[in-house]
């Protein structure tokens, strides 16, 4: 069971990509964006299914880059709050 | 089933169109390493050109093989897929399909991937072999692939690809017969393979994963070093103190190791000079070629070492990924002047030269973004400011060492011209955003390529064009405003002499705008060369030469000395700060109404930046003096 707490808040009901912590592991479920935004970052990698890994981010937190199938992006956390992960985590 | 009855007409079709070359194009997602294959194949055959129209960079070159008819390249901006989603993807599409006016349809396509990454960058194998035209899959950067631990098959890729599949590595030369086998033999067609919908990216990629693994590709562990180096220079105490360290080292240096090569041309062009002098006859013509031309360009080479001192940092840091790391860094910062980090690297390409950094926004998807960019590029210190700021810096500013010897004051005045400059940038932006472009934030996604030893034929080749742009600017604009400049200040003749250049007709525009200019310090000389700097800022260098050349006829004055009897401190200030902030410089005006279309943004930031320019080195003067 994974549960994330972010600032002492409750479980949410549904995990995004900004909820992971640095080095921590989940797979993708569903982009929640304009198409088009959504198309590129499919090319990028972040297709459902896909494993995403968050690694460093600049100074301050935001944005941070992401591990995604072998290259690196880096995404802001208002980007990174409409990539939904499925429930189940690998840690 | 194999085309082999096809192949030898399809290759006749091609190489008898009217006896041209074979076009072949280059293409491939953004860092997978074409432009090192199209250097390597190319050398210094090559040149950048524009579509018309459109304002997008491609460099066209040609490639000699061994035994084989030479065959025409052109580098094509990176795509991850064919839909174009920003101009540069457009022009590579429209390339591909045969839309593009002025450049003919490729004969054949090499396709560049990064044999580290197969499985983000072959989905585009997809969209490439759909062209129908004859394809060569490379996977580069072999070696690193190799060194991480992976491993692939390129023959059961090409297998299953129909095309030919070559492992090289265009950054050592490696695997380079398969390209000249290509490009000199008998191109075929790609076998027709069953191709997934390519509007579907998720299919895409597992069309691509199927076929990787059937080719035994053994993804390689992660850059070790790229792990490194992030950990430094993304660190939240390190990085930023690095970065800081870097830009100072930078400053530094620029003053420091260019000087004993500026101080060696600087005596060549006197000598020089003087020997021509010595030579011809004492006639308007000697005063024309010796205090005329030789002057005034010999007055603007000498920088030249510094200017390619400069370029050779910016390229290293620009080859090297550490570019987008400082995107990266400063995407907050521009986020808060509404910009995007994205935004930050045509910036900080703009410390070499606007002309190109305004042509790098065309990565920028956000139109509005875009012109703002566009608009703060020149306030950057670029090249050009250079040897205005080292003239006078160094004839106005006594050398002491600052912290301990680390730092000199001349460096400490132009790191602080830089800044000066960044400032007006940011503010400037922030005034753009919350008025005429104001937009909803744009989504920021930006790839981190590993860190890459920087090539050395690469930076060479870079480091040849920018001296040749720099000495052509020389020999053309330069030479043009120092001829023009020569007559109208040996006319009009008094008593059949050449009068004072004060009473010469560049002496009475200098004065005729004197009252303009003298609340600000400056005198009638400054003024012609303020007039003549509109070309470009570094001819206010020129200029001077030729001023006190003709001045001082031929007796050996250093322009700084010269300089210092018609400038007081506070003038030189101001003069310093006017050319901070004004836009002196045609190429980049005309490159500016070339990328937005039309006048109305050129003039816009023509009016602007001059009246900035004026009013704070009237503001300046008035304080310090």
């Amino acid at each position: 069971m994974q549960v994330s707490f972010k600032n002492g808040a409750s479980v949410t009901s549904q995990r995004t990509l900004a909820d992971l912590l640095e080095n921590q592991q989940a797979l993708v479920e569903s982009l929640n964006l304009p198409e088009d935004l959504a198309g590129r970052l499919m090319e990028l990698g972040f297709v459902p299914g896909q494993a995403v890994t968050a690694a460093r981010s600049a100074p301050g937190g935001d944005p941070r880059v992401f591990r995604v199938d072998g290259a690196e992006v880096a995404l802001r956390r208002e980007t990174a709050l409409h990539i939904h992960l499925k429930p189940e985590s690998a840690d | 089933m194999s085309d082999c009855h096809e192949t030898p007409a399809h290759t006749a079709a091609t190489l008898s169109k009217s006896g041209q070359n074979r076009l072949v194009a280059i293409v491939g997602p953004p860092n997978s390493g074409k432009s090192t294959l199209f250097n390597r194949l190319t050398g210094l055959r090559q040149k950048v050109a524009n579509f018309p129209g459109v304002t997008v960079e491609h460099r066209v070159g040609r490639a000699h093989l061994h035994g084989h008819h030479d065959v025409d390249l052109v580098d094509l901006p990176g795509i991850y897929s064919m839909r174009p989603r920003s101009e540069d993807e457009r022009v590579t599409h429209d390339v591909l399909h045969g839309d593009m006016s002025g450049l003919r349809r490729p004969d054949a396509v090499m396709l560049v991937v990064d044999s580290t990454n197969l499985g983000r960058h072959l989905p585009l194998a997809a969209s490439i072999l759909s062209l129908g035209l004859p394809t060569l899959v490379l996977l580069n950067m072999a070696d690193d692939l190799a060194e991480r631990g992976g491993e692939v098959d390129a023959e059961k890729l090409a297998l299953q690809l129909g095309t030919p599949v070559a492992l090289i590595s265009a950054a050592k030369g490696e695997g380079l017969g398969a390209v000249t086998r290509f490009l000199g033999g008998g191109i075929a067609l790609p076998r027709p393979i069953e191709l997934p919908v390519l509007q579907d990216v998720p299919q895409c990629r597992q069309w691509a994963r199927q076929i990787s693994s059937g080719a035994g590709y053994l993804t390689p562990a992660p850059s070790a070093w790229t792990r490194r180096l992030d950990g430094l220079f993304l660190h939240p105490a390190w990085g930023p103190l690095v970065f800081v360290l870097v830009v100072a080292a930078v400053f530094q240096s620029i003053f420091n190791w260019a000087q004993p090569m500026m101080e060696a041309i600087e005596e060549f062009v006197t000598w020089s000079g003087g020997w021509l002098t010595a030579q011809l006859p004492d006639t308007l013509w000697r005063s024309l070629l010796v205090e005329g031309i030789w002057s005034g360009v010999g007055a603007v080479i000498i920088f030249l070492p510094q200017i390619l001192l400069l370029f050779l940092f910016i390229v290293i840091l620009e080859d090297s990924g550490y570019l987008a790391r400082a995107a990266l860094i400063a995407d907050r910062t521009m986020a808060r002047i509404g910009l995007q980090g994205k935004s930050f690297i045509p910036l900080l390409s703009a410390y070499a030269c606007a002309v190109p950094a305004i042509m790098a926004t065309r990565t920028i998807e956000s139109k509005r973004d875009r012109i703002a960019t566009i608009l703060i590029a020149p306030f950057m210190t670029c090249s050009a400011r250079l040897p205005v700021y080292t003239l006078i810096i160094a004839a106005f500013i006594p050398e002491q060492p600052l912290l301990g010897g680390l730092f000199g004051t001349r460096a400490a005045s132009m790191l602080g011209l830089y800044v000066l400059g960044f400032l007006a940038a940011v503010i400037t932006a922030r005034l753009l955003k919350s008025s005429i472009l104001k937009s909803e934030r744009t989504p920021f996604v930006l790839e981190m390529p590993p860190y890459r030893r920087p090539n050395l034929r690469s930076i060479g080749l870079r480091l040849w064009e920018r001296a040749l742009a720099f000495l052509q600017r020389a020999g053309t604009v330069i030479l043009a405003v120092t001829v023009v400049l020569w007559c109208l200040a040996s006319i009009p003749f008094v008593d059949g002499q050449p009068p004072p250049i004060e009473q010469s007709l560049a002496g009475t525009l200098g004065r005729a705008i004197e009252p303009l200019i003298e609340p600000l310090g400056f005198n009638w000389k400054i003024g012609i060369g303020l007039i003549t700097s509109l070309a470009a800022r570094e001819v206010i260098v020129g200029t001077l030469g030729t001023i006190y050349g003709m001045e001082s006829e031929g007796e050996a004055r250093g322009l700084q000395t010269a300089l210092q009897q018609d400038l007081s401190f506070a003038g030189a200030v101001a003069l310093l700060i006017f050319f901070a902030f004004a836009m002196q410089c045609m190429s980049t005006l005309a490159v500016v109404r070339r990328e937005t279309g039309g006048w109305k943004w050129p003039i816009v930031q023509f009016v602007f930046m001059s009246a900035m320019a004026y009013v704070c080195a009237l503001v300046t003067y008035q304080i310090l003096s």
